[in-house]
């Protein structure tokens, strides 16, 4: 049996089928609100008034979280194309802030913003690269589980970066565990810094860079030769023999690209937003990648909108905790995971019956047009 | 009238859109063979697994002996006396014959008591249908026929009366396959009903007494076999008429392409999967590569195709890239082979030729997607596409959708884009891997026609499949292979089923070995002293 089957029209795929999952969510997440005794409709008003006002930056901190998750969103997607799971856009970003950390310390006093901002671009996409490359390799030839290693590296990175930090980096000695902060020259200037009139966020020019990464993303994974191995390989290792692809090597290029794209998220924080390292600047948004890769199905356009959906849940999240006191971190938590829950874990859930549900409308409606045609025909 | 053993009334299932089964009605009447025939994906196997237990049908009734019964899974299926034997079987291999038998029926938590009676019942059942299996005998050591005997028996073990036998013969020698036919005849005289299910319309002929069509979910008609043939089923299976045999002219063999020698391989696990291959190829000509499926011809192409490298042996090309020699140290992988002017369609089409998610303008490129005609620093899709359309334009890929993802073409279509792929830029060398398996009969004619014309052209054409019809009707020389090694070399017109057959099952050098069976058991002797067979 090999049931043929049409795809169901893409606004069903990526419009319709989120917009109700999120639906779902947002309905569950109402029933959490009310359950703790407050009001779901204030609740959600408060988030989405946190998340997109102009006039106290809401919008702005939101498009500053984007860049976060855009850019981890993008590692796992890419590394998904070669059939990779990469879960280590974690430690792959905090060691890239380690290497944003050398060259500031480094050359921050002599060296302007134009020369710092492309080197500092470089250093964190080269360590987050060194973070992916060797689970890469290691997957490639020694047939080590990409799953584990990169987890396992997660781990090594937050021991050496607290090593680093305490023991080197941090200028104050004892148990300190952040930098200096870097010479205001030479780091990225803040949206408001630029524009005198837009209110406080972190918002800078990273979000340019990680729209850009998204553009190259495309671009390599359907238009280049290289794209094309790495989706050969992904979907049907076979294949690649078979066509004479070099698995072992598309598959470690692909973990050095996708490290080198988690680690520039190190610049939007290290580099343009906190101005200085510090421990645990990560925060998660290297495992949310893995959520916003999956909302966006892959695609680097997908992974904007995922990503901008989880920039306005962290910064409308963060709202909602000052706003209701009730409302405490965990329960902000609550509501992002349903989103995640909804939109990833239970992708099948909505998407199974909407989709087949569009599959069976259509084929009706294509037996309904052949029987008027074999009416026509007179039966063939 | 008796009761018919199974009659099936009006069975319908859908699998989300697609009908599976459509108003099927069926009768098998008690102690008969009854075929059912149908290409693939005509819903034979739903409708065994409906009969089974394995799906349930949307509506319909299922009648065994008369009774109307609503079974719903498999354990339903054998207490009404159904067994059934998979393509695929279902034993566990380290286990016994006894024990495979036994398993789910132990009865109690202590095998002891269970172990003897069960024998007893064995040894019962083997010697009333002529099923004679050692049953302390190892069932992962046994030949392949032999464990097809192990399911059959398991089957009457459990009192079937009534026996599905799914695609039998697709893993057997002719010799194994007389085998199981006299076991067939013996079940029938015994008063055991057998539903065969067959794409292969001589067997049909050969034992059945009845034969039901079905096409696209359809049963399209029932005949009693001694008053049909085979060109009759084949026409009502596709729906039109069908030349079943080849029209070919003589090979008229040019230079030589290809030499193979000594190559020798052992996989991952140190066991030897080929030994001591030697053969030429010449343009012009088609050579044949015979045997049981699993006896190193899967291994050859890929060691030809440069998907894996040999441990030892040589390769030499003479194509429009010169003169070349590959030995073991030096061996190409599979883009620098295919720049060598040799292309490559493999036996495996979804697992090896095709990437399932990819469109098919994508899949169309496989292999030569470094070539600078599809864009030169990044692919060009107008390029790609433009390159795809004149593929199935000339050869009949439908529906004629580039942008369709090669999931949704029928197997047939899958296998005509990659026979496009890697015939349309006219290779020297042609290897070719079960170009018709899982193919309808309409697309095989085609395939089969265009494999002459490329041999016509001048292509040397390495030819392997397991389907010794086909070899027969296309092979201008043949050599057979058994348990790694050449077992002979024949010319396809001297030549018959009978003498491959024999060939298949025997071993290099002509040394006839006791106990070597067509599997190369584990502990098949290994042919150190053996010269080559070839001539």
């Amino acid at each position: 049996m090999s049931p043929i089957l049409a795809e169901s029209p893409r606004w069903v795929r990526i419009g319709l089928v989120p917009a109700l999952q999120l639906a779902l969510a947002l309905v569950i997440s109402s029933l959490v609100v009310l359950i703790i005794g407050e009001d779901p409709v204030q609740a959600f008003a408060i988030m989405i008034r946190g998340a997109t006002n102009l006039e106290f930056g809401g919008f702005h901190s939101t498009l500053y979280y984007t860049t976060n998750f855009i850019f981890t969103g993008l590692a796992v997607a890419l590394a998904f194309h070669a059939g990779l799971f990469n879960i280590g856009g974690e430690g792959q970003a905090y060691v890239a802030g380690l290497g944003i950390a050398i060259v500031c310390l480094l050359f921050d006093s002599t060296l302007s913003v134009w020369l710092m901002a492309p080197l500092v671009i470089l250093a964190s996409a080269a360590f987050g690269a060194i973070w992916g490359v060797i689970p890469g390799y290691l997957q490639a030839k020694r047939g080590s589980h990409i799953v584990v290693t990169t987890i396992m590296f997660n781990f090594i990175a937050m021991a050496l970066m607290s090593y680093a930090l305490v023991v080197h980096i941090s200028p104050l000695g004892g148990n300190s565990t952040d930098s200096r902060y870097w010479n205001s020259d030479a780091v990225f200037p803040k949206w408001n810094e630029m524009m005198p009139d837009a209110p406080f966020s972190l918002l800078n020019p990273t979000l340019i860079l990680a729209l850009v990464c998204c553009w190259l993303v495309w671009l390599l994974v359907w238009r280049t030769r290289l794209g094309y191995a790495i989706r050969t390989v992904g979907s049907n290792p076979h294949a690649a023999t078979y066509a004479g692809i070099n698995a072992s090597r598309t598959i470690i290029i692909t973990m050095a690209i996708s490290g080198a794209l988690a680690g520039m998220m190190a610049v939007n924080e290290v580099y343009g937003a906190q101005g200085r390292l510090i421990l645990n600047f990560t925060s998660g948004f290297g495992f949310m990648g893995i959520a916003v890769a999956l909302m966006g199905r892959n695609h680097p356009f997908g992974v904007v909108l995922a990503s901008l959906l989880f920039g306005a849940l962290y910064q409308g999240g963060t709202e909602l905790q000052f706003e209701i006191s009730s409302i405490n971190p965990q329960m902000v938590l609550v509501i992002q995971g349903l989103v995640v829950f909804f939109t990833g874990a239970l992708d099948r859930l909505v998407r199974g019956p909407v989709e087949g549900a569009f599959l069976r409308y259509q084929l009706a409606k294509a037996k309904k047009a052949e029987a008027a045609d074999a009416a026509v025909a007179g039966g063939n | 009238m008796t009761a018919p053993a199974i009659e099936l009334k009006a069975i319908n299932k859908r699998f989300g859109p697609v009908w599976a089964n459509r108003d099927i009605d069926l009768k098998v009447m008690p102690g008969t063979v009854h075929g059912i025939v149908g290409e693939n994906g005509a819903g034979k196997s739903t409708l065994m697994s409906i009969l089974y237990g394995f799906y349930t049908a949307d509506t319909g009734e299922i009648l065994v002996n008369g009774q109307n019964l609503d079974i719903r899974n498999s354990q339903q299926a054998i207490q009404a006396g159904i067994g059934m034997v998979h393509q695929h079987f279902m034993l566990v291999e380290p286990f016994t014959v006894l024990e495979n038998v036994m398993l789910g029926m132990e009865g109690q938590a202590v095998l002891a008591n269970a172990r003897g009676k069960a024998r007893k019942a064995l040894q019962d059942i083997a010697s009333r249908y002529g099923l004679e299996v050692d049953p302390d005998a190892i069932v992962g050591e046994l030949p392949v026929g032999l464990q097809q005997r192990v399911e059959i028996l398991k089957a009457l073990y459990r009192g079937a009366k009534i026996l599905i036998l799914d695609e039998p013969t697709s893993v057997l020698t002719p010799q194994e396959t007389g085998q199981l036919f006299e076991i067939l005849e013996s079940l029938r005289s015994q008063g055991v009903t057998v539903l065969l299910i067959t794409h292969k319309l001589k067997e049909i002929m050969a034992i059945t007494n009845h034969v039901s069509i079905m096409r696209a979910g359809t049963m399209v008609a029932h005949r009693e076999t001694a008053h049909t043939s085979p060109e009759e089923l084949a026409e009502l299976m596709v729906g039109r008429k069908v030349l079943l045999r080849v029209d070919k002219q003589p090979a008229q063999p040019g230079e030589q392409r290809m030499e193979i020698k000594n190559l020798d391989y052992s996989d991952d696990r140190g066991v030897r999967r080929l030994k001591d291959i030697n053969f030429n190829l010449r343009s012009g000509e088609i050579l044949g590569v015979a045997g049981v499926s699993g006896n190193g011809q899967s291994e050859l192409l890929k060691m030809l195709s440069g998907a894996l490298a040999p441990n030892q042996g040589v390769m030499v090309l003479d194509t429009r890239a010169g003169h070349s020699e590959l030995s073991a140290g030096s061996w190409r992988d599979a883009a620098e082979i295919r720049d060598l002017g040799i292309a490559h369609v493999p036996e495996n089409r979804l697992r090896q030729a095709l990437v399932k998610a990819f469109s098919a303008a994508e899949n169309a490129i496989l292999g030569y997607h470094d070539k600078p005609e599809y864009g030169e620093t990044f692919l060009e899709p107008e390029k790609v596409v433009n390159a795809t359309e004149v593929m199935m334009e000339a050869y009949d890929v439908r529906p004629r959708l580039p942008g369709l993802k090669t999931a949704n073409f029928s197997g047939g279509n899958q296998q005509k884009l990659v026979l496009a792929r890697e015939m349309l830029k006219e290779p020297d060398i042609l290897l070719i891997g079960q170009p018709t398996r899982g193919v309808d009969i309409g697309a095989i004619e085609f395939i089969h026609r265009n494999m002459i014309a490329a041999r016509d052209k001048g292509a040397a054409v390495l030819l392997v499949s397991v389907e010794l019809d086909e070899i027969l009707s296309l092979s201008d020389r043949i050599i057979v292979m058994n348990d790694g090694a050449i077992t002979g070399e024949v010319m396809a017109s001297e030549t018959n089923e009978a003498e491959l057959g024999l060939l298949m099952t025997s071993t290099a050098g002509e040394v006839p070995t006791a106990g070597n069976g067509p599997t190369g058991g584990a502990k098949a002797p290994q042919s150190e002293q053996q010269e080559e067979a070839v001539a």
